[in-house]
């Protein structure tokens, strides 16, 4: 079996992707010796090397546009290349996030309520008047983020009005969309989804516990920033909650072999969806690695399982 | 494998262990925007890498083949702490150009200049000293000032860099606040990264000031040789040979993967430089040093920086050009008579570290200006590099980040302004491998 791993690519998440590649690549090669694992950038040169040595399955393991918005996974249908993860046109309502959470809402389960607005709505009628409406209707504080993109790149919790210009212009730093979105206080949660042979099953979830209480890029990527409990400390009802929110968000958006939902769980104990990833992080500090190793599961076992499943849809 | 414990874990058993000085040292956002610019869509503007692919690679392929051919019992063996004497000697030879005269003895050869950064701080500073450096200034040398947990003060320069006043004002202040001045850092010729040169006068005036106060004076020249408008800037160590500790470099002069540098220093420093390194290091790598020290014997050094003077000049003429042609109005630079750099102001409310992402977006790179401060100054700015693109990069380079900052007036004329101030402040540059 000749597995190519992709990451890298043009995304501001680039350096997350190749980490991330690494890890899967190398932890493939251990559970599957007799198996020859590459791992690949995307750059010009991706086509002639799959035309001139196709491999049979490919991992997209990039972050961010191209590799989370359905693109890439487009070419790899049209070569007819099996690969592990979600059709593109799926991909692409999961990576706008205020597509998914419109889906995900209808499918009952919570999100906190969002607008999402193009930099030119504010420019063509005024920025204080649309940030006086947004203050009407959503209220302080707001997370605001590009709704295209992840590691919580151009994502800042706005707690006044005066606050938002930075907000918004950090948020379309990274997109030409940012979506605002009522901030919940809760347990931040996330839980991975994995498809099983009788279906989508989800891992337990791991507690997110920054300890600047945002968990951004440097929460995220440095080991010892974050305090993270396997499985998150909740209730039996309420995780039981959150992992069918999880498998409802996998299903609804029609995502496949496996994902990675956030979620955060209220006060009051509803588990309100934020957005979901279809190539999730699998870094060092990444939570689906945890919840994996939470359950006993190997993840180069769980991987070349992934694998197999994908070469034996063709 | 990470520790589980009933609270959770942090996933770095080590996390309670680390320093305090070691607090800072965090995955950044902007260090993953540098990791794309290392591909070649992005005309990187950002990195400070010489242009190497300009030297006679093949004499230097034989020179190193010959040294571990002929010598190779000696380069391939410890060395001295205080560096290679014929090394030394030659080095004598290489400051000659900047008007030092020295003994062999005075020499100290480091693994760049950037250790002889490291020693030095380490030899003089205790937590709280105060360093007065330039703003702006070099990200490495900010980098090695915090990890001795020094007081950085910037100190304003002007088109002629450090200015003398602002820098005796800083010190009173600093003293009447009950701190303890010890040091002046200052890159006086091609300065990284505001590209400006202190003339002979501005020279003179900074070195009263450390006379006066009783500071050292630590000159870092490493681009000294790469001026475009007639000879080599005369160094201040030239001048003074107690108050000044001078650090060289042949990073920029012949190869920076070699990490060759010096530290120059009056007879007491240097001893203790000597035992700070052997503690450090142990020695200098004797084959980086005999490599360099054969290709000195050996080439036509002083020919070789003529070429890359000419290199240079050519992608700052591309740079300084497009410049003049493209940005938009309300941005201005600097125009540097030698070295690798530029220092841009952005029009009034816009953020360099704000803008960064679009830019890479755009496939293209440049530092933040807030890289080179320690105390959050530097939004409104950024460096330019031309060194390493070839001139019709830098040209596409310039004209993609014109139509960035366009962008961002369009952001900032709706939202009034640019400022995200989200990451932890404080010197933050591209990885020495960057382009």
């Amino acid at each position: 079996m000749q597995v190519m791993v992709l990451a890298g690519g043009l995304s501001a998440e680039r350096d997350v992707s190749l980490r991330s590649g690494r890890r899967v690549a190398e932890a493939l090669r251990t559970a599957r010796p007799d198996w020859e694992v590459v791992e690949r950038d995307v750059d010009a040169g991706l086509l002639t090397a799959l035309a001139d040595d196709p491999p049979d399955c490919v991992i997209p393991l990039l972050h961010g546009a191209a590799g989370e918005d359905g693109a890439v996974r487009d070419v790899m249908d049209c070569l007819g290349l099996p690969y592990v993860g979600t059709r593109p046109n799926a991909c692409r309502l999961a990576f706008d996030k205020a597509v998914a959470k419109t889906l995900v809402r209808r499918a009952g389960v919570a999100t906190p309520d969002w607008v999402a607005l193009p930099h030119a709505t504010f420019r063509e009628l005024g920025a204080p008047g649309v940030m006086a409406a947004l203050d009407r209707g959503l209220g302080f504080p707001l997370v605001v983020k590009p709704t295209r993109g992840g590691s919580a790149l151009g994502v800042s919790v706005v707690h006044s009005r005066e606050e938002l210009p930075s907000g918004m212009v950090g948020a379309f730093a990274y997109g030409d969309v940012a979506m605002l979105e009522r901030f919940v206080t809760g347990t931040e949660i996330a839980v991975g989804v994995i498809e099983m042979a009788d279906g989508p099953v989800a891992l337990p979830a791991v507690e997110i516990v920054p300890d600047g209480g945002l968990y951004d890029y440097a929460a995220r990527y440095t080991a010892g920033t974050t305090q993270f409990y396997v499985p998150a400390r909740l209730d039996a009802a309420v995780a039981q909650a959150a992992a069918e929110a999880a498998v409802t968000v996998h299903q609804v958006l029609g995502l496949r072999d496996w994902s990675r939902s956030d979620l955060i769980v209220a006060d009051d104990g509803t588990v309100n969806f934020l957005e979901v990833n279809v190539a999730p992080g699998m870094t060092e500090t990444s939570l689906v690695p945890q919840e994996l190793a939470a359950s006993g599961i190997d993840m180069g076992e769980q991987m070349a399982v992934l694998v197999e499943r994908a070469t034996a849809r063709v | 494998m990470a520790e589980r414990t009933d609270s959770g874990t942090r996933l770095d058993p080590w996390v309670d262990a680390y320093a305090t000085r070691a607090r800072g040292m965090t995955a950044s956002e902007i260090r993953a925007l540098f990791s794309v610019a290392s591909r070649p869509e992005v005309v990187s503007l950002a990195g400070g890498m010489p242009f190497v692919q300009a030297l006679p690679l093949e004499a230097l392929a034989e020179t190193a083949a010959r040294l571990v051919r002929e010598r190779g019992a000696q380069v391939l063996q410890y060395g001295s702490g205080q560096g290679d004497v014929t090394l030394r000697g030659q080095i004598l030879d290489v400051m000659s150009e900047v008007g030092i005269t020295a003994h062999p003895d005075d020499v100290v050869v480091t693994t760049g200049s950037q250790m002889a950064l490291d020693l030095v701080t380490r030899i003089f500073c205790d937590p709280g000293d105060v360093v007065f450096v330039e703003a702006p200034s070099y990200v490495g040398a900010l980098g090695v000032f915090r990890a001795y947990e020094c007081d950085i003060v910037h100190v304003p320069m002007d088109e002629e860099g450090l200015v003398p006043e602002a820098l005796a004002e800083a010190i009173a202040q600093a003293r009447a606040a009950g701190k303890k001045p010890k040091m002046i850092y200052t890159i006086p010729s091609f300065q990284n990264p505001a590209g400006v040169t202190q003339g002979p006068e501005r020279r003179h005036r900074v070195l009263e000031v450390a006379k006066r106060e009783g500071l050292l004076l630590l000159e870092d020249d490493p681009y000294g040789l790469l001026g475009f408008d007639g000879p080599p800037p005369r160094a201040i160590r030239a001048d003074d040979d107690e108050q000044v500790i001078y650090l060289g470099s042949f990073s920029k002069t012949i190869a920076s993967g070699l990490r060759v540098g010096w530290a120059v220093a009056p007879h007491g420093v240097r001893e203790k430089l000597v035992l700070a390194a052997e503690s450090a290091v142990l020695c200098p790598s004797n084959y980086a040093q005999l490599t360099v020290s054969e290709y000195l014997a050996t080439q036509p050094w002083r020919e070789q920086v003529k070429v890359f003077r000419e290199v240079y000049r050519e992608r700052r003429d591309a740079l300084l050009e497009s410049l003049e042609q493209l940005m938009p109005a309300g941005t201005r630079w600097t125009h540097p008579a030698g070295g690798f750099y530029s220092w841009v102001t952005l029009p009034e409310g816009l953020d360099s570290k704000a803008m960064l992402p679009r830019a890479i977006a755009a496939l293209v790179a440049y530092v933040p200006g807030t890289g080179f401060y320690v105390d959050g100054q530097g939004h409104e700015s950024l460096r330019l590099s031309y060194c390493y693109p070839e001139p019709d990069r830098i040209r596409e380079g310039v004209r993609r980040l014109a139509g960035v900052i366009e962008g961002e007036l369009d952001l900032a004329a709706t939202f009034g302004t640019g400022r995200v101030l989200r990451d932890a402040e404080g010197p933050e540059g591209p990885a020495p491998n960057i382009l």
